[in-house]
């Protein structure tokens, strides 16, 4: 396909329709689900409460946009923007099956990686922006959480770029077609020859966790942890900029579990062969999306140097060992 | 290095343990209703403010005898009462009888501790709590109630 000015609009359109309904709808997603894990029914007023998003997005907007006073104007209103745009602009390299695509990269997978430091860097200006003490607390520790996430969650995906020996997305989900059993979930792959890597779950739990560290997410929502640091590095932002970053994080929870599908789950490809399609991709995501939202739900914010310590101590050695094997086993095999 | 990996073991384990009993609660009925448009039947033994309870005739059972009025710690229970003359037959012969009967039973609520005294010392078995918990307001006035118009009103 032609990469003309009328597609691109349309991809770039439909990318931020797609982020946006997620967005809105994802929160109405998680607090019906916090709602029934907690045995109460959530917000469910009004067609079991799909309502609830439109009217949460108007209040947003009718609010009064404060700039409080010392704070840096240009990165304040910057930070926002550069929380949501990465994430939209994410959405036109994955590929929803094998046909809708906006456009196959042949770096699609380091495109998105470079996008997600972004997060990083949105929370850390926001966080130093709002010259608010708690702001900058919590900026330094999204920055610091963020750059210990990146490193495991890197060499992971190295190991599977080096199994698949592209970095193009479309490419990396083909090549798992064909049933299960050739997902890079499991360990045994007969897609391009046989090969035996016995640590592929573990590279899935790897990732699933950075990920999950990656969005900010609960366990691991340490930028924002309510009850030492007001609401963290958006202490300061009411309105829509308020809502650019909540939209920002379910944009990059929807990112998060498509990354997951088309590099360990087969992306598209369907278990058994059976109508293969978009469906499956939807379905795969939105079962991940599902169990971020039952992870966050079910435990406990951890400690900065909890988290840390998994980062460095558990998980970048467990994934070094990890693309160690799988180099050996890529000249065994 | 045994340690460190029964550690990573261990912490998964109970993960998945915690995990497990999110996923089971999330199957369960809920236990809360949304409450402005559904309520919950108040337990039996629930304590809102005081009712007066009616007889066969839907007229109060109290006897006025001011019992209630007396043992209120508070002060909160004033009632009134007057004399009516009455017929009854007596022996085959009409005789004419005096009672009291209620005229006001008014309930001070901004005062009243629902100590229960009131209850326990109605010797007719003529008062009782209620089971009424909407009672927020701005006005005090609102928690002033004549409970002979309640009666009245639930009758009517």
């Amino acid at each position: 396909m032609d990469l003309t000015i009328f597609n691109a609009v349309i991809a770039v359109v439909i990318a931020i329709a797609f982020a946006a309904a997620n967005a809105a709808y994802l929160v109405l997603a998680e607090r019906r689900g916090a709602g029934r894990i907690q045995r109460r029914p959530g917000p469910n007023v009004n067609l079991f409460g799909l309502l609830q998003p439109p009217a949460d997005g108007i209040k947003l907007m009718t609010k009064q946009l404060m700039i409080p006073g010392g704070a840096d104007k240009a990165l304040f209103m910057v930070a926002p923007v550069l929380a949501m745009a990465p994430a939209i602009m994410s959405f036109v390299t994955i590929p929803f099956s094998n046909t809708i695509v906006a456009h196959s990269m042949n770096v699609g997978v380091l495109m998105i990686f470079a996008f997600a430091s972004f997060g990083g860097m949105a929370i850390l200006l926001a966080g130093w922006g709002s010259r608010n003490k708690y702001g900058v607390m919590a900026a330094v520790r999204a920055v610091s959480q963020n750059i210990s996430y990146e490193v495991p969650m890197l060499i992971t995906v190295i190991t599977i770029v080096m199994m698949t020996g592209t970095m193009n997305l479309h490419e990396i989900a083909s090549l798992q077609s064909g049933g299960f059993w050739n997902w890079n979930i499991f360990p045994v792959s007969m897609s391009d020859g046989f090969m035996l890597q016995p640590l592929m779950p573990i590279s899935f739990l790897i990732f699933f966790i950075c990920s999950l560290a990656e969005t900010n997410r609960a366990p691991f929502d340490l930028g924002e942890a309510e009850s030492e640091l007001v609401a963290g590095f958006h202490t300061e932002y009411g309105s829509m900029g308020f809502g650019l970053f909540f939209m920002g994080e379910y944009a990059n929870i929807v990112i998060g579990a498509s990354l997951i599908t088309i590099l360990f789950l087969g992306g598209w490809g369907c278990p058994f062969g059976l109508y293969p399609g978009v469906w499956w991709f939807l379905l795969k995501i939105y079962l991940l999306i599902f169990s971020f939202i039952w992870i966050r739900w079910t435990f406990p914010r951890t400690t900065i140097y909890g988290l840390l310590n998994l980062s460095w101590k558990i998980l970048i050695p467990i994934s070094l060992f990890n693309l160690l094997l799988t180099a050996g086993l890529l000249k065994v095999f | 290095m045994g340690a460190y990996f029964s550690e990573i073991f261990l912490g998964l384990k109970s993960l998945a343990i915690g995990l497990g009993i999110t996923f089971k609660e999330f199957f369960k009925p809920v236990v809360t209703v949304p409450y402005p448009f559904e309520t919950i039947k108040m337990s039996e033994r629930y304590r809102g403010h005081i009712e007066l309870i009616e007889d066969e005739d839907g007229k109060p059972k109290c006897v006025a005898c001011g019992m209630c009025q007396r043992a209120c710690p508070s002060g909160c229970i004033s009632l009134a009462s007057k004399s009516v003359a009455y017929e009854v037959e007596v022996k085959g012969e009409m005789k004419t009888k005096k009672k009291k009967v209620l005229t006001k039973y008014d309930l001070n609520f901004t005062t009243c501790s629902l100590c229960g005294q009131c209850v326990e010392s109605c010797g007719f078995g003529a008062v009782t709590f209620s089971k009424e918990y909407n009672l927020a307001s701005f006005n005090k006035e609102d928690f002033h109630f004549d409970l002979l118009k309640r009666l009245e009103e639930r009758n009517s």
